[in-house]
């Protein structure tokens, strides 16, 4: 039976890795009190949170961390007409959070989400090993059998060809969950008691031309190499459809990652999941999405991006344009998400003008 | 152990580089006991074998390999290569080879490992290599597919091959090894996953389970280095057979699975010792991988020979120039296609 971890304190790094580099984000339409069980873990860095739902409620935030907070009038004031694109209650609205960072690696996690155990019972640094995913490479060229060759007590197999042994950058890692597994809300009706107690000790590079559903639960990015892509779509209020926000943003993630040369992890780390979220609720968002998907798979996988397309957001526009002419037969919300698509890339342009950061390095 | 399997469908194929099979046989008797096994002795390996009492099984030496492919033939059987002189004469639907320096593994919970009921799971229950399950094998009991995986994919496809992992010794090349002369596997992944299309892989043939009367043509022994020798470091031959195989799984929308179960290996031999002969082996590679990323099978290839075959022509047109192996190799498989077809039994079923 999987726990969440209780004595994390004991467990704090001594080196916060990172700590002005990366920014938690963190969507809510609560409280934020699961930030106390991460508090050794999070402490040393900035968190942006991004309140969903009603702006008049007051979101406490624990004392001693440092953060900044937004809500919808802030979305609007910020983004004018632009705002447009961020969805309104539902946890897509992270994506706000992205765009007005400026930092160069982004860490999410849902505020259901608590310090996990691992098999020997101690308290898992969700976030340190997803800074040890993204510094260091991945492998989507050849497949490892011995997973993440990186990893301490591992290494490339016989057989794989010294040329791939470099690696390429890692963009995104992505982390599982113990206890409620991220299941669709049919398979939750059809195992309601079901609980993920199985530790998986592994890394992996998800292969370049395979695609993956994408959980933003327990995900971290480098934002200066994929962050535009990480736009979490049309949910919500006013939208036929939820609970995809991740799942679109890791198929524009991972088609644009494999055209650039650049790696997603998945694997390690887990966090304790501890909402089971109403599986009828749910199965009303996803509905459409479940048919949808069919379509959009094969759309993600047929996807050919041309070579001049080398930024992140040439590709991500382009990426629009395909899914506004072959999409929007399925359903004219295509349309809207397609343009929604070209809004967000000129909003995070706006607020990430390219030209030298404060570190000296072109954006 | 899958209830609908019967252990008649089954043969354990176990290649013998040395002699005394004791220990070996021993330590995996109350897993192998009750199926039948298949011993092929390396026609190169001078001494008798020695193998305890108490097992069902049938024994090929050199002698027994002449006879049934003719003595010019039987040297393809060399070294490593000798276990698919027992795939090619197995009657089985099911095959299990693990390498003779390898032991039962313990699992995280200290308890035996039974790497046949494993594997025969692992072929038994459908593969999903057309999207990535980020729960890994959605089969497994307390696992399913996640939020987002489409609903018309997750029958899955028939698994064609299994392939286990190493405890203790993995199975790195000789540089690696050299390097790092300490370094053991330490570490037990609890999980089974599918390779997914189009992705290859180095498939080691240490611990490896196939449906025979779907994919057995496929495995093959083709590729000899010039300096193969008698440890694993010292050749490529089931890594050349395993990117074959992917191909062909790829084309015929069969599927490979990885993981589970572990072996524990042995130490054995001097990885700085082996490195003159694999170093052969590692620049090929090079070559091998970009090669076999690029092949695309004809729509006509519908059986597991026909794409054999079609690889074999693929090899000689492309990678036959550069270096005579690859030319030997092509050779090899084609002569291979011709074996399989007169002594092995009835196989391959059209692809699915």
């Amino acid at each position: 039976m999987a726990e969440p971890a209780t004595a994390t304190q004991a467990a704090a790094p001594v080196v916060a890795l990172l700590k002005d580099e990366l920014d938690i984000v963190i969507p809510t339409i609560r409280n934020l009190d699961f930030l106390e069980m991460w508090r050794p873990f999070f402490q040393p860095y900035h968190l942006i949170i991004v309140q969903d739902g009603d702006p008049s409620k007051t979101i406490k935030v624990p004392e001693g961390f440092d953060y900044e907070l937004y809500n919808r009038n802030d979305i609007n004031r910020i983004l004018g007409p632009k705002a447009s694109c961020i969805s309104f209650k539902d946890s897509a609205c992270r994506c706000f959070g992205y765009m007005v960072s400026k930092k160069k690696y982004i860490f999410t996690i849902d505020d259901d989400c608590f310090v996990a155990k691992d098999p020997s019972g101690k308290a898992i640094n969700a976030l340190e090993q997803h800074i040890k995913n993204l510094l260091s490479p991945s492998t989507p060229f050849f497949f490892n059998t011995l997973y993440d060759p990186f990893r301490e007590g591992a290494d490339f197999v016989r057989g794989y060809p010294f040329s791939l042994r470099e690696g390429v950058p890692t963009a995104a890692s992505h982390g599982l969950w113990l206890n409620i597994p991220d299941y669709d809300a049919p398979t939750q009706l059809v195992k309601p008691l079901e609980r993920n107690t199985r530790y998986v000790d592994a890394v992996l590079t998800i292969p370049k031309g395979t695609l993956f559903p994408m959980c933003g639960m327990n995900l971290a990015f480098n934002r200066e190499l994929i962050g535009p892509a990480m736009y979490f779509g049309l949910m919500g209020d006013g939208q036929p459809i939820g609970r995809y926000d991740d799942m679109w943003a890791g198929w524009c993630t991972k088609v644009i990652c494999d055209h650039l040369g650049l790696g997603v992890k998945t694997g390690l780390p887990y966090i304790f999941h501890s909402k089971a979220s109403n599986p009828f609720v749910n199965l009303r968002k996803e509905y459409k999405g479940i048919y949808w998907q069919e379509e959009i798979i094969p759309f993600f996988q047929k996807a050919v991006l041309p070579k001049d397309c080398t930024t992140v957001q040439k590709c991500y526009i382009e990426l629009a344009k395909q899914v506004k002419e072959k999409l929007s037969k399925v359903d004219p919300y295509f349309d809207n998400l397609a343009d929604a698509m070209v809004t967000w890339i000129e909003a995070w342009d706006e607020l990430n003008p390219t030209g030298p950061v404060p570190n000296g390095k072109a954006a | 152990m899958s209830l609908s399997i019967k252990d008649d469908e089954i043969d354990i194929v176990i290649g013998a580089l040395r002699p005394d099979l004791t220990s070996f046989m021993n330590e995996w008797r109350t897993i192998f006991s009750r199926f039948h096994l298949i011993i092929v002795k390396d026609p190169d390996l001078k001494e008798e074998l020695k193998i305890p009492e108490g097992f069902n099984l049938d024994v090929y030496k050199k002698p027994d390999i002449d006879r049934v492919v003719g003595t010019s033939t039987s040297t393809i059987f060399s070294g490593y290569s000798c276990r698919y002189f027992g795939y090619l004469v197995s009657r089985k639907k099911y095959i299990i080879s693990v390498d003779d320096d390898c032991y039962p593994a313990k699992d995280n919970k200290g308890i035996l490992v039974d790497a046949v009921a494993q594997h025969i799971t692992n072929l038994t229950t459908p593969a999903t290599p057309f999207f990535f399950n980020t729960l890994y094998d959605p089969f497994t009991e307390g696992a399913d597919f996640v939020r987002g995986y489409p609903f018309s994919l997750r029958s899955g496809v028939q698994c064609a091959l299994s392939c286990g992992l190493w405890l203790n010794l993995a199975d790195y090349d000789a540089p690696t090894q050299a390097l790092k002369p300490e370094e053991r596997n330490s570490r037990y992944v609890d999980a089974v996953l599918t390779v997914p299309a189009r992705t290859l892989m180095p498939i080691s043939g240490i611990n490896i389970a196939f449906n025979r009367e779907v994919i057995g043509p496929a495995l093959l022994p083709s590729l000899r280095l010039g300096g193969e020798g008698k440890f694993r470091w010292e050749t490529m031959e089931d890594i050349w057979s395993g990117m074959c195989v992917k191909v062909v799984c790829d084309h015929l929308g069969l599927g490979v699975k990885t993981g589970m179960p572990y072996v524990w290996r042995n130490d054995r031999g001097d990885a700085i010792a082996s490195l003159r002969k694999e170093w052969e082996g590692v620049k090929l590679m090079e070559e091998v991988v970009p090669f076999f990323q690029s092949v695309r099978l004809s729509r006509e290839a519908t059986t597991t020979e026909d794409c054999v075959a079609e690889v074999a022509n693929v090899v000689k047109e492309q990678l036959g120039s550069k270096d005579p192996m690859f030319a030997r190799a092509a050779k090899a498989m084609v002569d291979w296609v011709k074996l399989w077809k007169s002594v092995g039994s009835s196989t391959s079923s059209p692809g699915a």
